[in-house]
């Protein structure tokens, strides 16, 4: 490892029953502090219950220009969603 | 090509999309946005210094816990600036580079030294009201990282403006002394305050980019005229005088009107020959400098940790 600190993406689950969430990033030299370093720069205030850390490289992310070639495939299946079908107004609960 | 994504750039962000790190955009705009979010956080790390001047001397323990957090937070919200502007693609050494050698800017206002214990609540009630001023908007900025780091930010200044607030009030209904020592610090910390907002609109060049870019949302003279309306009223809570004598409200316009700011002293400041530049950036270096070894063991711990880990499992 180089002199410069690698970067790790935070991602906080602020109670039980919510999906961890993504809050930013810090410089760690390795996850325990990683760990350590999340809790004092992200939950000063009771902002999580539990705590996700990965380094940046790890991440793949999907290319922004190429979004709309991407999720193409969605766009015209109306017919997964439920107001695709008609059906009267007297049916109730459905 | 290029004006083509320059005019889907500026479609999306006149839709108030916001722009993330992976999307395209003007390199002015990066620019820019390096820039101000780097002068953002360097002026929080800066930040630090002025105030932790009087945490050893703070009157009692509720005041040295409360300034602790306080300063606590500040190197947070550097940590949440950093962050931010390292998703344009500058990195952290480079950023502290900049800040060491001068070639970036921090506030002004954290030139200015710390002399009374009033002035800590002066720092909270003034200087902490005008960032949040001036941040608040920017919750709202085009950029995604920078508006959600904002949002952060702004939610913990709101603490550290009430307990400076409290500081004052409490002296407000001191002695004599206590009293004189109020309305001194508030004759120092005001037009360094009034500065805070930046140059008049007039002489902001960048002012008007920044606005089509939404990354302001304010000029920094309607942000100035805010300030001005709320601070006279609160002033009154606090029985202090702004040591302005053109204050006076203006039924026309339904503001304030306010006197002329030194623009001079401004400038000198921003030049580097305010009361404190060569302090605060020779303290910076020093913590950097003589941190290098924890910095470079910690790398060491954590190369034979992942070392020893690698023997074992082989």
């Amino acid at each position: 490892m180089e002199n410069n600190w690698p970067i790790w993406e935070i991602f906080i689950r602020s109670k039980n029953g919510l999906n961890h969430k993504h809050v930013g990033s810090l410089h760690a030299t390795d996850a325990e502090m990683a760990m350590q370093n999340a809790r004092d720069v992200y939950t000063r205030r009771n902002e999580g219950i539990s705590i996700w850390v990965v380094e940046s490289k790890h991440i793949s992310a999907s290319d922004p220009d190429e979004g709309e070639s991407l999720f193409d495939p969605a766009n015209d299946k109306v017919y997964r969603h439920p107001t695709f079908y008609n059906l009267p107004d007297e049916l109730k609960h459905m | 090509m290029e004006k083509n994504l320059n005019d889907i750039f500026q479609a999306k962000i006149d839709r108030e999309e916001k722009i993330e790190p992976k999307d395209w955009m003007p390199d002015a705009y990066r620019k820019t946005l390096i820039r101000q979010i780097s002068q953002h956080a360097h002026s929080e790390i800066v930040g630090m210094l002025p105030e932790g001047n009087w945490i050893t001397r703070a009157p009692t323990l509720r005041r040295k816990v409360a300034l602790m957090a306080k300063v606590q937070d500040e190197a947070g919200h550097g940590l949440y600036l950093y962050s931010a502007c390292e998703t344009l693609g500058i990195d952290r050494d480079t950023l502290f580079e900049q800040l060491h050698s001068g070639k970036a800017k921090y506030s002004s206002i954290f030139n200015y030294p710390t002399l009374s214990w009033a002035d800590i609540g002066s720092i909270g009630w003034l200087v902490d009201g005008a960032a949040i001023m001036n941040q608040v908007p920017l919750c709202r900025c085009s950029y995604g990282p920078y508006a959600r780091a904002m949002v952060r930010v702004c939610k913990e200044e709101s603490f550290h403006q009430r307990q400076g607030f409290e500081i004052l009030l409490n002296l407000s209904k001191g002695s004599d002394e206590q009293k004189a020592m109020l309305q001194e610090s508030v004759n120092r910390w005001w037009w360094p305050a009034m500065m805070m907002f930046g140059p008049s609109d007039a002489d902001s060049p960048n002012t008007q980019q920044s606005m089509q870019w939404k990354i302001k949302r304010f000029t920094n003279d309607e942000l100035r005229q805010k300030f001005v309306d709320i601070c006279y009223e609160q002033a009154k809570i606090l029985n202090v005088t702004l040591p302005d004598p053109d204050i006076k409200w203006n039924e026309e316009r339904g503001h304030y009107d306010f006197g002329e700011i030194n623009w001079d002293e401004f400038w000198q400041v921003v030049k580097g020959n305010g009361p404190c530049n060569k302090e605060r950036i020779a303290a910076r270096k020093t913590a950097w400098e003589e941190g290098a070894w924890v910095r470079e063991a910690a790398v060491a711990h954590a190369n034979k940790r992942a070392a020893r880990k690698t023997k074992k499992v082989a």
